[in-house]
Formats: C-alpha cells, structure tokens, sequence
C-alpha cells in the first residue's frame, strides 16, 4: 500500500521534495552532502524531476536521492545504485545526493537492524523503473509509436529502427508526463543487471580523502554557536547548583544555562564551550540508587537461577531429557556493558525559532527524532524538518536521537542555532552502552546425541535477552528458552548486532565445547543438527537450515577445515542474524605460547551482493569489531559512574591486533539481506574456539585479555 | 587572546586565538579546515593527525602557541588535487566505510613514508598503531599504504 503512494502521489510529493533539495543542489557542492563522479565535467542548466528518488538533467545526468541515513555500512552507494539499475543508465552519468527526512516519498528512512537494502529493494528498483517508463513513454509520444515497442540502454530510449533519444532529451517531457504507477513496471531479471553486482567505489570516497565537510561535527550555519554540556558525573545523580563565575570568564563564551539536571555552555567555538564547562564548578545529589557492576554479576547470577513463569519457548520436556541424559553440559557466559564509541562524538545542528524548527546532523532515526523533538518542544510534527549528514559510525548508538533533543531544547532556549558537540569523555560517559548480560546453558547428552538444551540469559534493561526460534531450536526434541531482565538507571540500548553481538558468542563457544564432549567434529555436529531442523524440525521452524547448511560447508571448505597444518589452530562458528547466514573459520597461531588470531575466513548467505568491494568491506569490519571487542572490551560501572571515559584506558582493536578476513559470498539470486551487523555475532565464538583448539583454557567470558594473553 | 601568524598548507594565516587553543580547534572553527578530526582530545585516536613540518603530530594536543614558524599541512593541503600516492591508493582500495578517521590514517601514513620508503608489515603497523578505526578498516589501510609504497 505505501509503495502505490508512493508513486501515485509522485508529482505532488516531487514538490515538496524539490523545495527541499533545490537548496542541497546549489550548496552541494561546496558544503559536500553531493558527489560528483570525476569524469562528469558539465553540470547540467537544468535538473527535471521524474519522481522523488531521482531527476535528470538536459545533458543526461541523473541525480539520484539517497533516502536512508549513511553510518558507514555503504548504503548511499548501494542504495542509489539500486534505482540507477532498473533505470537502466551508466552509473558514471549519476550524482548521488544524501536524501532528506521525507515520509511522503521515502518509507523507512533508517540506519538499523541491517534492513535498509532488505526493506528498500523492491521500492528502490520500482522508483527506477518507474522512472525509466516515464521516459520512454516521453519517447513514445515523441516518436509517436507504441511505448512497448521500445528498449533502453545505457542511458537512451532505443527505437525498433536503432533510433536513439536520450534521457537528457527527454527528461523535460518525463517530467511533465504521466505518473506511472508502480503495478505498471516491470523489473529485471536480475541475470540482466549491469550495475548490481559490480564493484562500486563508495560515491564520497573523493570528498573523505581530501578532507571535504561531509560530517555533523563539519556543520557551519550563518550566526551559529557552539554547545558544550555538562551532565552528571554518575546515573542516578541531579544536579543541586552550580557556579559559572569561572566558566563565563573565558573568552568566547555568551551564555550558561541550566536545563533539567545538566548545564548549558555556549560560546563561539569549540574551544571556549569545552574549556568553560570544565571551569564549571556543579553539585549533584543522589537521586537514586548509584549502582554497581559486582552488584549487577550477582543479581544476574541470580536470575539465570531463577524459574521463568512464562518460557520464551518450550518443545518437548527438557526435565525429562536431563533426568535421562547420559551426560550433562553446563556452562555460564559473561558480557559486560560497552559503549558505542562511534569515532565521530555525538554532535547535533538545531535551529528553533517561533515558526520552525531545523535539525540537521548525524542520525540514524530522522523520522523518530522529529517526533521526539516536536513533542520536547511542543510543536507540530510540520514545523521540525530534518537533514542528515554523513555519519562518523552509528553501531546503534545514533539510534537514540538524545544529543539532538539537547540540541533543540539549547537552541530553544538560548534563541540561536547551537551547534552541540560532545567531547569523547561525554560520548563514552553519557551513552546508551550495550547491557551487560549472562547466560546459562545446559545440554543433556544421551547416547552421543544432543537430547534436551536449555538457554537461560538474563540482561540489563535487556528485554527478552535471547533468540529463542534461532537455531538450535527445531534441532532438539527438548528445549527450554526462559529471559530475566534486570532494570538499571544506566542508559542501555542496541549496539551493533543487539544481543546476538554477545549471545552467538556464547551459544558458539557451548556447541564447539559440547562437541568435544560428545567426540564430533565441530562443523560436522552442527551440520547433524542442521538436517534434523530441515528433515524433521521440532516446533516452529524460524530459520532456513539448507542456508545455515550452505554458509557452514562454504566456510569450512574455504578454510580447508580439518586440513591439519603444524601450528595453526582452527575455531568454527555459525550464526544466522539480521536474516543473513554467516559461518566463520578463525585461525590462531602460538607466538611463544600465547595465541594470535591471524585470519578469519568468512562465508555469507545475504542474497543479490549488491556491490561486492562494499560488502567485502562490510564483511571485515564487522568481523574486526566482534573479535576486537570480544578481545578487549572492558566497561563496568562503580557507584554509577562509567569506570573508562577516553581510550588512554578503554582498549579499542588496532591495527597490529586485526585479522585478515577473506569474505565467501554464496552466490544465488534471491533478494538481499543485510550486512551492516551479520558478521559480527559469530567473530567471537571462532575466535575462542581456535583459542581452545590450540590448548588454551576455554573463555566463558568477555573480554578474554582479562583472562588470557593475548598477541596483538 | 593573542594574534598568531601561522603557515597552514602553504599560505600564511592570521588567527586570533587563546595561546591554550590546540592547532585542531584553529583549523576547524577559525580556518574552516575541517577535514581534520576531532576523535579524543588525548592523543589517543589519531582522527586529528596533521604534519608539523612534514611530520606527523595530533593537532588536538598541540597549542597554537607552540606552532611558532613551523609549517602546518592539514589533509586539505596533503595534495593539491587529491593525487597524493596515498589518496590514489586509499580511492584504488575502497578504504573508508564510515570514513571518519581516514584524513587521519592518511596524514599518519603520508608521514611514515616519507621516513620509509618501504616499511614492513611490522613497521606500518608500528606507524599506524596510533590511528584507531572503529569500523575496522585497518586491512584495507595497511594494502593501500603498500600499494601507494608499490610493496607487492
């Protein structure tokens, strides 16, 4: 249904757009949100709109919107690239500009859950080809022929005869024609495309190589100043008073305000706002309980003792599996808290004056941060509008639109547009850290066979902390999946693949254990389990085994799994999330005794790879992330303060620590799924388990630096 | 507040700052160059990387009263049209995915070969420990470095 509006109200909803970006057009280039392909020298003197997602100019160039928010998983590349496929032009005659906030044209204008290319695929090649249809209906009419009797290529609407018009020739007639409805077109078959499936530079790569303002933090507005605040130093603290004598002495700074529990800074520059909110001298009270992360472990220790009335999921009887097993495993896991980091501090451009309100900045949510901010301020929806920037990182953390709520609230009280930046100690002290949780498992072996299994977890302000139709549900006659959460006034939120970034970790490491008890091979174990969900599933089957089947033969054959070599020490992993099906192949080498993970060999189920050198890169960064964070991510919390608050003590992986990553692309023609997260959650499972394959003691929890020396 | 006479990417500047405001804030919020980072404020994240005289320093924890007559070269003067080896390499490998930290990755890289016209594994790594990528590029850095360097 929202597709049909989409395209049936086109012409209107092309207005509103175009009011938008006429200004992006004329400032793009110098202010960056727009990238101009090196080859195309001539702008065009005119740009026609066909539909929102895209216009087209005299000389045929194509300016293709970007609807959803860039956080560096590529989408302003594979997005548009989408559109120009089914609009059949050269990728070279195309712009790419950053799309703003526009529900009338754009559905799901968000950066999360890996969804963006899963969501957008039909709406984004149907955009294209509606577009395409309007040009050649022009040709049509212009020819005056049958619009079926004509092809296109490369950019032309090509007659029976050979003869060729191009879509610059007919961009102004397209423009003026028709709407062409989305049930009116039809798409490629994808054995016919030409640009999905290439490889693809990423359409700002000119702009980050020579530094050009692509970021929030790159914002400069007529009249703006810069926001510093400070907030408490610890959850569950309130603000009594403050005094700003010192703060106001340094030069620069206009204005210091209290709004809510934290202080307001503005100044002239970045400088004068971050050095006056030190000079701030504040006094905060308890509020509520300051808590503790041993205080935390034993609670949650607790809870996965703890009988759930109401089971995330139960087949068979487990009771009776473990009362008849042979053997019984049992194993705890342990993640703490940890923040986003994202490399680019969470910053944001507000404007509020009496009629409108202008939000512009680094958001992975536009369209529930202008709810958020028209309900802070109580205005109409209407009023606020929102641009986005490039992102410095999301990982979830720009999920939570908080720092551009401040923004606006400042901006409204101060009566300027505020510029808000957060230092790194505000970004990492101030988050919406991933909770810290615990798992139990429990397996009951009778007869070298997997008979029950029994998931427990148990997270802060975590919701349901597991994944309970994911494997190996299906595959076991009795299975148990019960949650508890804890609540906690320290913020928590989604971080880069939410719960399964720890959980796989955990179900991983238990399943290689459980083989080594049960005497099987890793991989050959899980394949067992796989059949018996795809031949004879227990339950609800959620999953496609025949893919996890696909992923995990794929990897162990890249990595020459079970292939001995002297030294190298292999660790298996699988795990299905974000609807993507990833296996990954962790080799480790010893290095005077202490292990060094030197590459990850990844295999991916994710569809159509849309563009292979972006998803490559997708592929090791997400598996960099999960074993750099599994190796070294350590952040807890004492009387409600943040033990880490810049990375002189938080250890983040580097360069000398990372794998190499070879990425395995199973190739088929089904629509595509996402990449942004996928890879991450079994990153850490490989990892530990090449850990114990090369004799090391099995880690049970993270961070393993804690426990273990680790060569990086 | 003091006035300072600075040499940024081969032009001379007037800035008016406070002798404490490090060379990052000066570029970004008074020059308008803001293709340097501001990651940590601590030297610990390399996002704000600059050459000092050809060498690279973190601009956030150098005070511009520090910079005296040495010459500043920030990303945007790295090259004139962005054909320095390094940025070709960086274009050739696809190296950003959110692209926050590459200025600086660059700035460092740029750095070390001039020192090292083919540094090892070992040494790029040495070089480049300083320079934190959240999105984990750090694969993609270290090939451009050697195809900008021409080790096979």
């Amino acid at each position: 249904m929202q597709k049909d509006n989409i395209f049936q109200t086109n012409r209107r909803s092309f207005l509103k757009v175009s009011g938008i970006l006429s200004g992006g057009l004329v400032l793009g280039f110098t202010w960056g949100s727009c990238t101009r392909p090196e080859d195309i020298i001539v702008m065009p003197k005119e740009w026609y709109d066909i539909n929102g997602y895209l216009k087209i100019g005299e000389n045929g160039l194509v300016t293709i919107m970007s609807p959803n928010p860039e956080i560096g998983q590529n989408v302003k590349t594979s997005m548009p690239m989408i559109i120009a496929e089914e609009l059949d032009c050269l990728w070279k005659n195309v712009i790419v500009e950053q799309g703003a906030l526009n529900t009338d044209v754009f559905s799901r204008q968000v950066a999360g859950g890996s969804q963006s290319l899963r969501a957008g695929w039909t709406s984004l090649r149907t955009a294209g080809a509606t577009a395409r249809k309007m040009l050649v209906n022009a040709a049509a009419q212009q020819w005056e022929v049958d619009p079926s009797t004509l092809k296109t290529e490369e950019g032309f609407v090509v007659k029976e005869t050979g003869e060729k018009l191009s879509y610059g020739d007919l961009a102004m007639a397209a423009s003026k024609g028709e709407p062409v409805k989305s049930e009116d077109v039809q798409l490629k078959d994808p054995k016919d495309f030409k640009i999905i499936g290439t490889e693809t530079s990423n359409v700002d790569l000119e702009n980050i190589v020579t530094g050009k303002p692509l970021f929030g933090i790159d914002t400069k507005k007529e009249g703006m100043a810069y926001a510093s605040v400070m907030r408490p130093p610890s959850f569950g603290q309130k603000l009594v008073s403050f005094n700003d004598a010192d703060a106001r002495s340094v030069s620069g700074v206009k204005d210091v305000f209290q709004f809510g529990d934290k202080i307001a800074v503005i100044a002239d520059s970045n400088w004068s706002a971050m050095k006056a909110k030190k000079a701030l001298k504040a006094e905060w009270t308890d509020e509520g309980t300051l808590e503790n992360t041993e205080a935390h472990d034993a609670q949650l220790l607790a809870l996965l003792n703890t009988k759930s009335e109401t089971p995330k999921r139960k087949d068979g009887d487990v009771d009776k599996a473990f009362a008849e097993a042979d053997e019984i495993l049992e194993r705890i896991y342990e993640a703490p808290f940890l923040p986003h980091n994202c490399l680019e501090p969470m910053n944001f451009f507000a404007h509020v004056t009496d009629d409108k309100v202008d939000l512009l900045g680094p958001i992975q949510t536009p369209q529930w941060t202008r709810g958020n901010v028209a309900k802070l301020l109580n205005r109409p929806e209407e009023q606020v509008s929102v641009d986005m920037t490039r992102m410095g990182g999301g990982f979830g953390r720009r999920l939570y639109g908080d720092f551009a709520e401040e923004a606006a609230e400042i901006s409204s009280i101060a009566k300027m547009p505020i510029q808000l930046q957060f230092t790194r100690e505000d970004d990492m002290t101030a988050g919406t850290y991933r909770p810290a949780s615990k798992y139990k498992f429990k397996a009951a072996i009778k007869e070298g066979k997997l008979t029950g299994y029994h998931l427990v977890g148990a997270g802060v302000n975590m919701g349901n902390s597991t994944r309970e139709d994911n494997f190996p549900a299906s595959a076991v006659e009795n299975y148990l999946v019960e949650s508890h959460e804890l609540k906690s006034n320290i913020t928590t939120g989604a971080w880069r693949a939410p719960i399964t970034n720890f959980l796989a970790f955990a179900e991983q490491a238990f399943f290689d254990e459980l083989a080594t008890k049960i005497g099987k091979d890793p991989v050959e174990f899980r394949l067992e389990l796989f059949e018996r969900a795809k031949n004879n599933p227990v339950g609800k089957l959620d999953y496609d085994p025949e893919k996890s089947i696909g992923v995990i033969k794929l990897a162990a054959e890249k990595s020459n799994w079970g292939t001995k070599i002297d030294g190298v020490y292999q660790g298996f992993s699988a795990y299905y999330s974000h609807n993507t099906y990833v296996a990954e192949v962790a080799n480790v080498v010893l290095e005077n005794g202490n292990p060094r993970v030197t590459n990850v060999v990844c295999a991916i189920d994710c569809g159509i790879v849309v563009n292979p050198l972006g998803a490559k890169n997708q592929v090791e960064g997400g598996v960099v992330d999960g074993i750099g964070h599994a190796m070294f991510g350590d952040f807890s919390f004492k009387n409600g303060r943040a033990n880490h608050e810049n990375f002189g003590t938080y250890k983040m992986i580097r360069m000398s620590d990372a794998p190499a990553v070879e990425a395995h692309f199973v190739k088929n023609t089904n629509d595509p799924t996402g990449l942004g997260e996928p890879t991450l959650p079994p990153a850490g499972g490989a990892l530990a388990n090449a850990f114990a394959a090369a004799g090391r003691e099995r880690l049970y929890k993270q961070p393993f630096i804690q426990q273990i020396k680790i060569v990086g | 507040m003091a006035t300072y006479n600075i040499k940024v990417n081969g032009s001379s500047r007037d800035v008016n700052a406070d002798p404490d405001t490090p060379i990052l804030w000066v570029l970004r919020d008074k020059l308008d160059l803001v293709g340097t980072k501001y990651g940590c404020g601590i030297a610990q994240c390399g996002a704000c990387t600059i050459h000092l005289d050809g060498k690279a320093v973190r601009s956030c924890s150098i005070p511009i009263s520090a910079v005296g007559s040495m010459e500043i070269t920030s990303i945007e003067g790295l090259s004139e049209k962005g054909d320095h080896p390094l940025q070709n390499a960086w274009k050739e490998h696809d190296v950003p995915q959110c692209g926050y930290c590459q200025a600086g990755q660059i700035m460092q890289a740029a750095s070390l070969l001039k020192t090292n016209k083919k540094p090892t594994d070992a040494e790029i790594d040495e070089a480049m420990d300083g320079n934190l990528c959240r999105c984990g590029t750090y694969n993609r850095v270290k090939a451009a470095i050697k195809t900008a360097a021409k080790i096979n």
